[in-house]
């Protein structure tokens, strides 16, 4: 109701705010525009998750049918293609090692992060842009640079890395060990120097932009509960991709200036090599210093997402909305107290491994809150069943089934058994992976009303959802028991022995799931570009939603708000309130306008502030009137 | 629309905000302190590993110390001076702060060489080494784009850009020069105490 006033008041336009003229450079390339920027790493991620899922179809052949002849596949993959038709060893361990850095890194970290902390924070804070418009197009281009070099890497004739993608040396350190350790492992190193320069670039502008940023009135404790995760993810950031990178200085160093920080006591060929005194532990230490907060800076945008998607199509205020808040904190803190939990079988100290294991334990409280909420949330909720909603309750669901799981792999002792097999693969790609993929459609679905001023085709939504839902589960589903008797995981072949074989079956059904629901994308990215051209023209507040990002303009232009800057009078989750006319009440509505529905503390508030001003002449905000 | 007919509107506040480029600068600041913790972490863990070759830092790390101190001095009268609009001073505390900065560079550099005449290289020698070269290689990569900052106001500082009413880039420059100094005052004090 109140939306349309509130975009139309203030005729004048806002000092900061100028039209440029703009040309095709200026404003799809090299563009400064915090939407446009977005879009840039949603297409980019976009176009990685095609190329990491292809990946992992590939290898999922080799795993589910080690004899078939992939002669068909040589025209892509040419000599990775042997003689007889069957796929190279080597190349199968590049696979996957190109396959977890890709969506580790440059989808659900890039694509998520940087497509939705981009276009979202100024949108639902309330400002015209980032705080640097010009260090947000830098962290975009350097993302594309590492984008290109780590692409590169995949067609060079030695392939990619192959070291898997935590690149543990000293199997990464030594050129002479697999060949992708060498010009690939290379590539894949500058790649990342320039990932971190671009993450950090982009999570000291989100960070900045959250706390400096914000319009009237939008206190910490009115900020949607995705701002929280977008500014929480953007923290871990840039704390622990610092970490990352003295990890991939010191590998430099000893790749290619001969130093021992990793290394020692090697033999190759019944040769020594020079290094001493090294330790490869080190490199796990500094890797998983950042490779554990990693996991939730994949995690935490998803869940921020959903928990705005599902108050918003469950028609009512976010349950415990500061229960949420206080556990995105602690997982922000424990995120960088767990990281041994990855080293539980390399030597540690069980001593430590018992600390650890403790400390990894506790992270399902602030996670089991977390759930409670969704569900609480939903229940007895007026559930709208729009696609982003059924994404964000697949999240939930994942959430879920791969946490519990988790429980499990975080107990020390049961992790020798599991350490290293497919359980694990199964675990993180429900709770990390697929949860957080989740989230990505959900944001999609929701927010592409906003990005492109049209609605995307709810049917095909309902499609690419259900056959994703279903998919995902009977990939990842069996995998837990392959995993449980004993399957390891990045080995090309472990056909050769007697137990293994009963599950051949079981692995032939998994890649036939991955394929299905890799194929299922395809209606996502019809879906996508075809509503992008020929989609029905989107309202103004398409899912009737309380944020600011629905206030502005169909089709916002650069400055997001054509006149002010809209005020916020109220947190963000006043759906279904007793007494209102509407079953929402936008941020922008003050309280005085809402008699009939303000609670007592409010409505106390509100004759307080009348009481004042009386008292004085100026009326406040009249300007507005 | 019944906006009209209420003419009052409780007051939104303003929520607290600082200047974002300082603030961006903050968290640059954090970026690098997370970096060398890693590295100091790191120098720890190994060091608990054994085999460690325990050698005398170079004593002119103790006159490169002195001279940071110094450039921190000088560069805090530039910012006094800035801000009293006292342009000549400005320019000449400018000037010894980039100059001091320089000398500290070439310092550094020179106490590589006195680790070398020591046979301690970066590769090869003992791993205790390498960490030095890398702990302080690193710092000295910091100090230089400290430097160009302070270029960047001492050029600014001729073109009238510096003075009491625009002192943003004065008082980003000192901030990141003081915890450039103040970085090199502990990792010394580190390299002291655990070498």
């Amino acid at each position: 109701m109140s939306v349309a006033a509130n975009v139309s008041a203030g005729a004048h336009a806002h000092d900061e705010h100028h039209e440029h003229k703009e040309n095709f450079i200026t404003k799809y390339i090299f563009s400064t525009d915090h939407k446009m920027i977005g879009k840039q790493f949603l297409l980019t991620g976009m176009l990685w998750a095609l190329i990491g899922g292809f990946l992992s179809v590939i290898f999922r052949l080799q795993l589910g049918f080690p004899e078939m002849k992939l002669e068909w596949l040589r025209p892509l993959l040419g000599e990775w293609i042997q003689v007889d038709g069957s796929l190279d060893p080597e190349f199968y361990l590049a696979l996957v090692t190109m396959h977890g850095t890709i969506m580790v890194f440059f989808v659900l970290t890039a694509g998520l992060s940087g497509t939705f902390s981009n276009f979202l924070i100024p949108l639902q804070i309330g400002a015209r842009d980032m705080a640097s418009g010009f260090m947000n197009m830098l962290s975009y281009w350097f993302f594309f640079l590492s984008s290109v070099i780590m692409l590169t890497s995949l067609f060079i004739e030695t392939g990619p890395a192959a070291g898997g993608w935590v690149v543990y040396p000293p199997l990464s350190a030594l050129p002479q060990a697999i060949q992708g350790s060498g010009l690939g492992m290379t590539l894949w190193l500058v790649a990342m120097v320039f990932f971190i320069v671009s993450s950090l670039l982009g999570g000291i502008n989100y960070i900045a932009t959250v706390i400096n940023l914000r319009t009237k009135g939008m206190s910490f404790s009115r900020l949607p509960l995705t701002i929280w995760a977008f500014f929480l993810t953007a923290v871990i950031g840039l704390l622990s991709f610092p970490v990352l990178f003295a990890a991939a200085l010191l590998l430099v160093f000893d790749r290619s200036f001969g130093t021992s920080f990793y290394l020692s006591d090697i033999y190759i060929q019944g040769e020594a090599l020079p290094n001493m005194g090294g330790s490869p532990i080190l490199y796990q230490h500094l890797f998983w210093f950042l490779g554990h907060p990693e996991v939730y800076i994949v995690l935490l945008p998803a869940l921020g997402i959903t928990s705005e998607i599902i108050a918003t199509n469950s028609r009512k205020p976010i349950f415990g909305y500061k229960a949420m808040i206080i556990s995105m904190l602690g997982i922000t803190v424990l995120s960088f107290v767990v990281w041994a939990h990855h080293m539980f079988v390399s030597g540690l100290n069980p001593f430590l491994g018992s600390i650890f294991m403790f400390l990894t334990l506790i992270i399902a409280v602030p996670s089991a809150v977390k759930v409670f909420n969704y569900l609480t949330t939903l229940w007895k909720g007026n559930i709208i069943f729009t696609p982003a909603m059924l994404f964000s309750i697949g999240l939930v669901s994942f959430f879920i089934s791969g946490g519990l799981t988790g429980i499990f792999l975080g107990n020390s002792a049961i992790d020798i058994q599991l350490h290293d097999t497919y359980f694990v693969v199964a675990h993180f790609h429900l709770v990390m992976g697929s949860a957080s993929f989740f989230g990505l459609m959900a944001g999609v679905y929701h927010w592409f009303p906003k990005m492109f001023g049209k609605m995307m085709d709810a049917k095909l939504g309902y499609i690419h959802f259900w056959l994703t839902f279903v998919g995902v589960y009977m990939v990842f589903f069996p995998m837990h028991y392959i995993g449980i008797a004993g399957f390891p995981r990045r080995y090309y072949s472990w056909s050769n022995f007697e137990f293994a074989n009963s599950f051949t079956d079981l692995n032939m059904f998994v890649s036939v799931a991955a394929i299905l629901t890799f194929v299922a994308q395809f209606v996502f990215l019809f879906n996508f570009f075809w509503s992008m051209y020929r989609g029905k023209k989107a309202p103004l507040n398409p899912w009737r939603s309380n944020t600011l990002e629905w206030t502005t303009p169909l089709e916002p232009v650069h400055g997001n708000w054509p006149g002010e800057i809209p005020t916020v009078y109220r947190w963000p989750y006043d759906y279904s309130k007793p007494g209102a006319e509407e079953d929402f009440i936008p941020q922008t509505v003050p309280y005085s306008q809402t008699p009939e529905s303000n609670l007592p503390h409010e409505q106390q508030f509100v004759d307080e502030e009348r009481e004042d001003a009386a008292d004085d002449v100026v009326v406040a905000n009249e300007h507005k009137h | 629309m019944s906006i009209d007919k209420i003419n009052t509107v409780e007051e939104a506040e303003q929520p607290l905000s600082m200047h974002p480029q300082k603030f961006a600068l903050w968290l640059f600041i954090v970026t690098v302190v997370m970096l060398f913790a890693a590295m100091t972490s790191a120098y720890i863990v190994r060091q608990g590993e054994g085999n460690w070759l325990i050698f005398d830092l170079p004593t002119l790390f103790y006159v490169n110390s002195g001279i940071i101190i110094l450039s921190s001095a000088t560069m805090h009268w530039a910012y006094t001076a800035a801000q009293k609009d006292n342009l000549g001073q400005v320019k000449l505390a400018m000037w010894l702060t980039t100059v001091l900065g320089f000398a500290f560079l070439v310092g550094q550099w020179e106490a590589w060489g006195v680790l070398v005449d020591a046979d301690l290289f970066f590769v090869g020698s003992n791993i205790s080494a390498s960490f030095l070269y890398v702990i302080t290689g690193l710092h000295a990569v910091h100090l230089i784009s400290g430097v160009i900052f302070l270029i960047i106001v001492l050029i600014s500082s001729y073109k009238y850009k510096v003075h009491s009413k625009n002192m943003t880039r004065m008082e980003m420059c000192v901030t990141y020069w003081h915890f450039l100094g103040g970085l090199w005052i502990y990792l010394f004090v580190f390299l002291l105490l655990n070498h």
